[in-house]
């Protein structure tokens, strides 16, 4: 669905928005969830996620999700699963060296990167090498995991 | 051109303080001096003569020699094979390695091998796709990219450890390269790709063939006005064409490889297109020296390696510097026996 994903890209800005308030949530839960218990939770919220962001960014469920750093384009849709920016091959006319159809998933990420608050500086960040144990797991409850850890242990502190 | 501390052919130099290798390319960009590198066709071959007769003909005119890895996505002798051979023999070598054909177990362990065989620079790159090569068919690896490739080698000689954070008794002395293609789209954001390399580990840059000056100017205007001149030494790569055919059929068949219509109107405007290629490549060494930044040349001359010594020669590159070169600055090996005994 690249027309999906080409949408998601013009649209960075309020999905940036979107996901600002969706982590909100997510965390907050953070409780809720350790209830329930993570793990009893991975199956059907990988699934859900694998519908919701392959639908919307063709997402690989690579389970380290970066999205936000990278202009809402996908880094995984690049052939050479680039993650830091495009490789030398990028064609005249912005499209792939592997897919000369599909336009470049970096030209497409600098692009949405303009448009998202901070996004200039996020998509300069170095992205530290995949952890290919998380492919398949879901990025959100990974998000809710680790920044609902962090939370506590703050509360805690005080 | 010899250095006085230098060793037996095959034996590190001493590291001076604040180098990262005992190499002689980063002593070289160090003290400043023009640097001139090339690239080795490597063998289709298990024959190591293969190896040594291909990196002879540029002996008094380079100062590294790049050992490619399946460049092209196609199948030669192994980076790593080629460095080691020609490293026990005193060459400089440039090791490139590239992420799609192996993963980080396999990377980590010709980081280590290769540095213990006598290469001193390492070229990280991602690589070409397997489509454009000669086994299509094969499973692209792609564990790592250039960038998380440069992160790791660098905690390999900084921290002495493993990526999986396992310690390294010996760390690997390499002095730590990428590429950069100022030439391909999106323009505006190549120089913000380099500052990510530098930023990652990446000591000095080979380009991908400049034959738009223009285009290089603008770009290491960006490369300056984002500060990093003075952390990264960039080497421009050049090339000879030898034709125009040569030309049409390299910028619509290699991935990244830009050729302004001038330089081919150029070409099939010329009585000795081959000539013409070389004059044209002599003329782009000349312009790019004079950029403030540049800090040498990488000439590569696919399947055309013997116009190397030439071209150098005639742009006067080396400016009467006459690089290492065996036999000329190799000394006899105190460990090789034959000479003990006559």
């Amino acid at each position: 669905m690249r027309s999906v994903r080409h949408w998601a890209v013009r649209h960075a800005r309020g999905l940036q928005r979107f996901y600002d308030g969706f982590e909100w949530v997510l965390v907050t839960l953070h409780p809720l969830w350790k209830r329930i218990g993570y793990a009893r939770l991975e199956k059907p919220v990988a699934a859900l996620e694998r519908l919701t962001k392959g639908f919307m960014f063709d997402c690989q469920m690579c389970g380290q999700c970066v999205l936000s750093s990278t202009g809402m384009s996908c880094p995984m849709n690049c052939p050479k699963n680039l993650r830091n920016g495009p490789c030398g091959g990028v064609r005249a006319n912005g499209n792939c060296e592997v897919d000369p159809q599909m336009r470049c998933v970096w030209v497409e990420a600098y692009e949405g990167s303009q448009r998202m608050v901070g996004g200039d500086k996020a998509i300069r960040v170095v992205q530290i090498a995949v952890d290919r144990r998380l492919e398949g797991k879901s990025s959100w409850l990974k998000v809710a995991r680790e920044k609902g850890a962090a939370v506590e242990a703050a509360v805690e502190k005080l | 051109m010899k250095f006085e501390d230098e060793p037996v052919p095959g034996y590190p130099l001493p590291i001076l303080p604040g180098h990262s290798s005992p190499g002689r390319l980063e002593r070289l960009l160090r003290r400043g001096v023009f640097a001139v590198t090339t690239e080795l066709d490597p063998p289709d071959s298990a024959d190591p003569q293969d190896v040594f007769g291909r990196a002879s003909i540029f002996d008094g005119y380079v100062d590294a020699i790049n050992a490619t890895d399946g460049s092209g996505a196609n199948c030669h002798m192994s980076s790593v094979a080629v460095g080691a051979l020609l490293a026990r023999k005193g060459y400089a070598i440039v090791m490139q390695i590239s992420c799609r054909d192996k993963n980080r177990i396999a990377i980590q362990g010709d980081i280590l091998g290769a540095a213990a065989m006598g290469v001193c620079n390492i070229l990280c790159l991602t690589g070409d796709g397997v489509q454009s090569g000669d086994h299509p068919q094969a499973k692209p690896v792609f564990d790592l990219d250039c960038m998380s490739l440069l992160e790791m080698a660098r905690d390999m000689r900084e921290n002495h450890r493993f990526q999986s954070g396992r310690k390294i008794t010996y760390a690997p002395r390499v002095f730590l390269g990428a590429a950069a293609n100022p030439f391909s789209q999106p323009f505006e954001w190549r120089a913000d790709r380099l500052a990510k390399k530098v930023a990652a580990g990446a000591q000095f840059v080979q380009t991908q063939y400049c034959y738009d000056v223009p285009r290089l100017r603008a770009y290491m205007q960006q490369v300056e006005d984002l500060g990093l001149l003075g952390k990264v030494f960039i080497l421009i790569g050049v090339g000879p064409l030898r034709s125009a055919k040569a030309a049409e059929w390299m910028r619509s068949n290699v991935p990244g490889v830009h050729i302004p219509d001038t330089v081919v109107k150029r070409l099939a405007g010329a009585e000795k297109q081959a000539l013409e290629g070389r004059r044209i490549c002599i003329d782009i060494i000349n312009q790019v020296r004079e950029i403030k930044g540049v800090a040498g040349i990488h000439v590569m001359a696919y399947r055309q390696e013997e116009t190397v010594a030439e071209i150098i020669q005639q742009s006067g590159v080396l400016a009467g510097r006459a690089p290492w070169q065996p036999p000329r600055d190799t000394q006899p090996d105190p460990s090789d026996l034959n000479q003990e005994i006559a």
